[in-house]
């Protein structure tokens, strides 16, 4: 019988076990961790279901690619959205024709050149625009193109407001990709003799370019969906306008907006084709973005 | 044409340093391994060329600083292009520009406009926004940098990051059509229950069609919520392993060692972050366009009113933008949004320390 009192340890255990309450509020503290992030991914399947539901109609509806909605009566349900996603992709197209040259531009300035005060303002001006409302860029644009240089409301002003809700994207994500090239090839390039500016045009830009397209892909995809831009600078046109320079041009965000007010079943069925459409154009420029940065790295 | 010449003085030297160090010896080779650019690697191992020839530097250079001055300009212009707008607006208007209720800019000649009701409405909404989306963004970021499984934390960051991708219209739509009508009994109980608090109180529009500020906040987190995950988990990866492993070793469970170390460590990332969420709430237009219902009566406070925030008002008039001194009363109130949104901005880049960007 002297095995059972062996059985019990001399000394006291040095580890004992974690106490109630904290395992209690360790776990519950897990379960909130867990609960926050599906309450995050409520509203992301709700919207995307419901848009989904609703739109898929309109979307395979004949026509929805390849007309407009020239002569539709409001209560029909008739034409597409061909020329909304036509001014959809020319402004973003124009906006991007601009401020991605200018973007990069300013972000080999912040990562290659800048040094001193400009660079500090420069940076923190970014960072500034970044928080400009959309709002406020196109009441800028009004105010200076319309209102002071007397222009007409165009897809062109529309441009000019999508540059500067682009410029700040561009710019971030080309300086964070510029700041991932290593030193070492830049100074491979300088000990060969080769000038500074073609350094960074011929090695350092290459190199990361695969991380600068896609991050302008999202930049773009990302403008698409602005709606502020297109009610205060560009009138509604049902029909389709290939002049950016003139006139009303619908894009898909103002089709939304201008079928709203639309009482008819057959205005909530294209609210929500246009949504659903939107979000494909969207979705297609982030696979794109995915895929660009997947077989350009691949290829190194 | 010479290339040694527009070396760099870092660069210069460094080349000079080899050829002084001995090594002239591996000279001839190097333009073989270079052959693919043999012109110009040829020219570069020859002695410095007499002839100095620095314009494409100092043109890129030159280039590459006006893109980065573009951008200083462009905030510049755009403080100014609004307030040179907005002056003769404010100058001709009839009611107190801070504290009138009223927005009346329908007779050009008799201006009548104030930002009071608009300011309530913004910073209510936008508050309630960040009451909602603040903690669960960073529940969400603590999940993703300490409590996901290693394996899912890329993929599962990328659908949170997915909420930023929906476009505002579209959040806008949902939230007056869809979930609007599920809000309406969460809105009657606070209403009910807690009725005596002015947040609560009933407000200058009904409930029951589901357009209040209640809503527009509701939506306006669900679109602030990926800014402030991404800030967040941000510093949180940045929390030093000593610190956790240190906190580990004095047998802290995983929630005390979150406590201890990472929320500590991460404040100042989770404070910019919600500012930026703020900055976004605060300049929001089509979704709360869409969601809030009009007002006859002006607001007191309560989270049940109705009305127009700045960026809703000015989007909303969008189409009568013709005469410039009406027209003026709309970009006043621009002016001030750009103002709002520059002060939090800026507070959050200061909060930040520039070590984060959102």
């Amino acid at each position: 019988m002297t095995a059972t009192t062996l059985d019990q340890p001399i000394k006291a255990p040095a580890f004992r076990q974690i106490g109630l309450a904290r395992r209690l509020r360790n776990n519950i503290a897990t379960l909130v961790m867990w609960l926050c992030f599906a309450i995050a991914l409520v509203p992301l399947a709700w919207v995307l279901i419901v848009v989904a539901g609703k739109g898929y109609h309109a979307v395979i509806s004949s026509g929805w690619w390849s007309k407009s909605q020239f002569g539709v009566l409001p209560e029909q349900y008739a034409g597409g959205v061909y020329h909304a996603i036509y001014g959809t992709i020319a402004q973003a197209a124009v906006a991007a024709v601009i401020a991605i040259p200018l973007g990069v531009m300013a972000a080999i300035y912040l990562v290659e050149y800048g040094r001193g005060r400009l660079a500090k303002v420069t940076t923190f001006m970014v960072d500034i625009l970044a928080g400009v409302p959309s709002i406020v860029a196109a009441l800028f644009v009004f105010s200076l193109w319309i209102s002071t240089l007397k222009f007409q409301q165009s897809a062109l002003a529309v441009a000019f407001a999508l540059v500067l809700l682009m410029l700040p994207v561009v710019v971030r994500s080309s300086e964070e990709m510029l700041k991932l090239v290593p030193d070492e090839l830049r100074e491979a390039s300088y000990a060969l003799g080769i000038p500074r500016w073609k350094t960074i045009v011929r090695v350092v830009l290459p190199t990361a370019l695969p991380g600068m397209i896609s991050g302008m892909l999202l930049a773009i995809a990302r403008v698409m969906g602005e709606t502020a831009p297109v009610l205060v600078l560009v009138g509604y046109s049902s029909s389709i306008n290939f002049n950016l320079f003139q006139g009303n041009m619908a894009s898909l965000p103002l089709l939304i907006y201008q079928q709203l007010s639309n009482p008819e079943p057959a205005g909530v069925a294209r609210v929500w084709g246009a949504s659903l459409t939107l979000i494909l154009i969207i979705a297609l420029l982030y696979l794109a973005a995915g895929v660009v940065n997947k077989l350009l790295t691949r290829n190194r | 044409m010479t290339v040694h010449d527009d070396v760099t003085a870092a660069g210069q030297s460094d080349s000079t340093d080899r050829r002084v160090g001995g090594d002239t010896a591996q000279m001839p080779s190097e333009p073989a391994i270079d052959s693919a650019e043999s012109a110009d690697a040829a020219e570069s191992v020859k002695p410095i060329h007499p002839k100095v020839s620095n314009s494409p530097e100092v043109i890129f250079r030159s280039l590459a600083t006006a893109a980065g001055a573009t951008i200083v300009a462009a905030i510049a212009l755009i403080a100014l292009f609004l307030l040179i707008k907005a002056v003769p607006s404010i100058g001709a208007n009839h009611a107190n520009f801070f504290t009138s209720p009223q927005f009346d800019t329908n007779d050009a000649g008799n201006l009548k406009f104030g930002i009071r009701d608009l300011f309530m409405v913004t910073v209510m909404s936008a508050g309630l926004a960040l009451v909602i989306a603040v903690p669960i963004g960073v529940g969400i970021a603590l999940f993703l940098t300490q409590y996901a499984p290693k394996a899912l934390a890329r993929p599962f960051s990328m659908l949170v990051d997915l909420l930023a991708a929906v476009p505002s219209i579209v959040f806008g739509l949902w939230g007056f059509l869809v979930l609007a009508q599920h809000l309406v009994p969460v809105e009657k109980f606070f209403n009910d229950n807690l009725g005596w608090l002015f947040l609560f109180k009933s407000g200058n529009i009904s409930i029951d069609g589901g357009g209040t500020i209640f809503t527009a906040g509701v939506v306006l987190a669900v679109m602030i919520l990926p800014i402030i995950t991404s800030v967040s988990r941000e510093v949180f990866n940045l929390t030093p392993r000593a610190h956790i492993e240190a906190a580990q070793a004095l047998g802290a469970t995983k929630w005390e060692v979150v406590r201890m170390t990472v929320l500590p460590y991460g404040r100042s990332g989770v404070i910019a972050g919600s500012m930026l969420g703020l900055g976004r709430a605060l300049g929001e237009t089509i979704a709360v366009l869409i969601v809030l219902r009009t007002a006859q009566q002006p607001g007191h406070w309560s989270l049940f009113d109705g009305g127009y925030t700045f960026a809703s008002k000015i989007a909303s008039a969008a189409s009568e933008f013709s005469q410039a001194l009406p027209t003026g009363a709309y970009i006043a109130a621009g002016f001030v949004l750009f103002v709002l949104t520059f002060v939090v901005n800026a507070l959050a880049r200061v909060a930040a320390g520039g070590k984060v960007n959102g």
